[in-house]
C-alpha cells in the first residue's frame, strides 16, 4: 500500500516538475479562463441575473479543464515514455492517479485566479458554491485524465477529447450550478460526491486497459 | 527463461508473426535477425509483455521488475534531466541504494557531466546511452535490446560491447539487429525472421 | 421472421384507438427501452472483452452500441413527434426522457468518433470497451442530473405521465414492446453476421493473394548457453 502511494507521489511529482520546466499548461489555462470571463461579460445581456453568470462560470471551468487536459499526456508521448512507465512494476492505475493529481493541481491553480476574478466581475461565491467547484474538479480531472489518455493515442486528439468529455461533464455542470444557486445546495453537493465516487473508481480501474494491449 | 510456442501476432488483417516457437535458457543469448518489417520489434515487445499474442503462448520466467527493454525510443522525459529521469525509474523499480547506482551508471556511460541537463539538450547518442542506463538500472534478469547499436554513437557502442561481455552468461539477453556480425563475438543463437 | 416483425408493428398502431400522441407512445417507449437494453448489452460485451480478451466480444459490443444509437436516434425522433402531437412543440427540455436521450446520443456518437480515430486492433477494442462501460454508468447518473436540473433550470411546465392504461392497452403495449425488441434482436444478428462475413471475406482474400511465407522452425536448433 505504501509502495503504491510512493509510486503515485513519484509520478505526480514528476508531472509537476515537467510543468515547472516547460511552463506550457498553467499559463495557457490562466490566460484562457480570464479571457473567457471577460468575453462572458459581453455575452451576457445587461439585465441577466446572477444565475446566468454562474452558468457561464461552469462553462469556463469545463473548458479551462479541457485546455489543461489536452496537454496532460503530451510529455508521455514524446520519446515513447508511456511505454517505459507501463513496463515498470508499478500498478498502471498509479500512472492515472499521479496524472489526475497533477491535473487537479493545475486546475486548482487556475481557479485560484479565476474564482476571485469571477466574484469581482459577476457574482459572489459562497461556501457551497466553492465546495461544488472542488467536488466537480475532482470529477473532471478523474474522468478527463483517462479520456485524455485515450484521445492522446489517436489521430484527432484535439477534437476528440472535448467530444468524449462533454457528455460526461454535463452532470458536473448541473451539480456545480445547482450548488451555487439553489436555496438548498446539499442535494447537489451530494450528487457531485456520488459522481466523483462512481467515476473515479471506474477510471481508476479501467486505466490499465487503456494503456495496455 | 523464455518459452515460446506457435506465436502469432496479427494487427487487424496484417500477419506480422506466424508459427514461431523457440526456447531461451537462463543465461542464454539470442539474436533475432530479419529485414525491416519482418516483425523483430513486434517479437521483442511480445516478450516484454507490451503486446499480447493473437495466438500461441509465450512464457517468460521474469516479472516486470526483472525485465529491461532498450527500445528504439529512449523512453525518457525530454523535459527532465538524466538524474531526474533515472530517479523516477529508480523509484518505480524500487532500486536499492538508488542514488549510488544512478551515479555509477551515469559515470560508466559517460553521462556524469551532463547529468543535470535536460534530456532535450542531448544528442541522439547521448539519449540512447541514457536509455541504456535506464534499462540496466534495476539489474534485470532478462535484457531485451531492440537494435541496440543503431542509435548509439561510437562511444556508446564501445560501452555497450563492454557491458554485454560482462553480462553474457549471467543474464539472459535477447537482441534484434540488422547486422548479426556485430553480436557474433557473444556466440549467440540466432532466430531469423522472414 | 422479418415479416412477422413488420406485421406486429403495423398491427399495433391499428389497435390503438386514441389520438396520434397515444399511438406514438406505443412505439416511442418500447424503442427507448430497447435502446437502453442495447447500451446495456454493449457494456456487458465490453466487460467480457476486457475480462477474457477474446476478440469477438469487440465486434459484438460495437454492434450492440450501434443498434442502441440507432434506436436512440429513433427515440429522439418519435419523442419529438410525440411532443409536437401533445404540446405542439418539436422539442421540450421538460421531458426528462428526451433530454437524457439527447445526452446519451451525443455520448455514443463520440464512441464512434473514438473508434474511427484508432486503427483496428487491441487498443481500439479496449478503449471502445472502456468508453462503453462509462456510457452505461452515465445513464443513471445523467438521469439524476437531469432530475436535479429541472428544479432550477427548467421548471416542469408540462406534466408528463404515461397514459392511464386499461388492460387492452397494456396488452397492446406489450405486443409493441415485444415486436420492437424482436426487431432490435434481428437487426443485431443481421449486422453482426454481416460484419463477420465481411471480416472473413477479407481474410480469405488476403490469404489467397499472399505468397506463402517460409517460416523457420527452430525446434531442432535450441539455443544453448554461451560457451565455446
Amino acid at each position: 500500500m505504501t509502495a503504491y502511494v510512493a509510486d503515485v507521489a513519484a509520478l505526480a511529482h514528476k508531472d509537476l516538475k515537467v510543468e515547472l520546466r516547460t511552463r506550457d499548461t498553467l499559463p495557457a489555462m490562466l490566460l484562457f479562463v480570464v479571457a473567457t470571463l471577460v468575453v462572458f461579460h459581453f455575452a451576457l445581456p445587461a439585465d441577466a441575473g446572477d444565475d446566468a453568470a454562474y452558468g457561464l462560470l461552469w462553462i469556463a471551468i469545463v473548458f479551462t479543464a479541457l485546455v489543461g487536459l489536452a496537454r496532460a499526456w503530451v510529455p508521455e508521448h514524446e520519446h515513447g515514455v508511456l511505454e517505459g512507465l507501463v513496463l515498470a512494476p508499478c500498478d498502471r492505475s498509479a500512472i492515472w492517479l499521479g496524472k489526475t493529481i497533477a491535473a487537479l493541481a493545475f486546475l486548482a491553480a487556475a481557479q485560484v485566479v479565476a474564482l476571485p476574478a469571477f466574484a469581482l466581475f459577476f457574482a459572489p461565491l459562497d461556501a457551497p458554491a466553492l465546495l461544488g467547484v472542488v467536488l466537480a474538479d475532482l470529477g473532471i480531472c478523474a474522468v478527463g485524465s483517462l479520456l485524455a489518455a485515450m484521445a492522446a493515442a489517436t489521430r484527432s486528439r484535439e477534437v476528440l477529447l472535448p467530444l468524449l468529455l462533454l457528455p460526461l461533464a454535463m452532470p458536473l455542470v448541473v451539480g456545480g450550478v445547482g450548488s451555487a444557486i439553489a436555496p438548498e445546495p446539499g442535494r447537489y453537493l451530494l450528487f457531485l460526491a456520488l459522481y466523483d465516487a462512481v467515476f473515479a473508481v471506474l477510471s481508476w480501474a479501467s486505466f490499465e486497459y487503456v494503456v495496455t494491449e | 527463461m523464455i518459452r515460446a510456442r506457435d506465436l502469432e501476432k496479427r494487427y487487424g488483417r496484417r500477419r506480422v508473426l506466424e508459427g514461431l516457437s523457440f526456447d531461451v535458457p537462463a543465461g542464454g543469448f539470442l539474436v533475432v535477425t530479419g529485414a525491416n518489417g519482418s516483425g523483430k520489434t513486434t517479437l521483442l515487445r511480445l516478450l516484454v509483455g507490451l503486446v499480447a499474442p493473437t495466438r500461441g503462448v509465450v512464457e517468460v520466467e521474469a516479472d516486470r521488475s526483472g525485465i529491461g527493454l532498450l527500445a528504439h525510443e529512449p523512453l525518457v522525459y525530454r523535459e527532465l534531466t538524466a538524474l531526474e529521469n533515472l530517479d523516477l525509474y529508480g523509484r518505480l523499480y524500487r532500486v536499492p541504494e538508488r542514488r549510488e547506482r544512478i551515479g555509477m551508471l551515469l559515470e560508466r556511460f559517460g553521462l556524469w557531466e551532463a547529468r543535470s541537463e535536460p534530456v532535450a539538450t542531448y544528442s541522439r547518442g547521448m539519449s540512447q546511452r541514457l536509455a541504456l542506463c535506464r534499462t540496466l538500472l534495476h539489474d534485470p534478469e532478462l535484457l531485451v535490446l531492440d537494435e541496440p547499436f543503431s542509435a548509439l554513437d561510437e562511444a556508446g557502442a564501445r560501452l555497450l560491447d563492454r557491458e554485454l561481455s560482462e553480462l553474457v552468461g549471467r543474464k539472459t539477453v535477447v537482441a534484434s539487429t540488422h547486422d548479426p556480425a556485430r553480436l557474433a563475438p557473444f556466440a549467440p543463437a540466432e532466430l531469423a525472421l522472414t | 421472421m422479418g415479416l412477422a416483425v413488420v406485421l406486429a408493428l403495423l398491427v399495433v398502431p391499428e389497435d390503438a384507438d386514441q389520438g396520434v400522441s397515444q399511438r406514438i407512445f406505443y412505439i416511442h417507449v418500447p424503442i427507448a427501452l430497447t435502446a437502453y437494453f442495447c447500451f446495456g448489452l454493449g457494456a456487458w460485451k465490453a466487460l467480457r472483452l476486457l475480462w477474457t480478451r477474446e476478440e469477438h466480444f469487440d465486434l459484438e459490443s460495437y454492434v450492440a452500441v450501434h443498434q442502441g444509437t440507432i434506436f436512440g436516434a429513433l427515440t429522439l425522433l418519435t419523442g419529438s413527434i410525440w411532443a409536437k402531437a401533445s404540446w405542439n412543440v418539436w422539442w421540450t427540455w421538460s421531458s426528462r426522457q428526451l433530454v437524457l436521450f439527447l445526452v446519451l446520443f451525443l455520448f455514443y456518437c463520440a464512441y464512434f468518433m473514438l473508434r474511427y480515430s484508432i486503427e483496428e486492433g487491441a487498443r481500439r477494442a479496449r478503449s471502445s470497451a472502456v468508453y462503453a462501460l462509462f456510457g452505461v454508468v452515465l445513464i443513471p447518473i445523467s438521469f439524476l442530473a437531469i432530475r436535479l436540473a429541472q428544479d432550477f433550470v427548467h421548471p416542469v411546465v408540462f406534466n408528463i405521465s404515461g397514459p392511464q392504461m386499461s388492460a387492452s392497452m397494456f396488452a397492446t403495449f406489450c405486443v409493441s414492446w415485444a415486436a420492437v425488441t424482436l426487431l432490435a434482436y434481428v437487426l443485431y444478428r443481421v449486422e453482426l453476421l454481416g460484419k463477420r462475413v465481411d471480416a472473413d471475406l477479407r481474410e480469405l482474400r488476403e490469404t489467397l493473394e499472399r505468397p506463402r511465407p517460409s517460416v523457420p522452425r527452430l525446434d531442432e536448433q535450441m539455443p544453448t548457453g554461451v560457451g565455446s
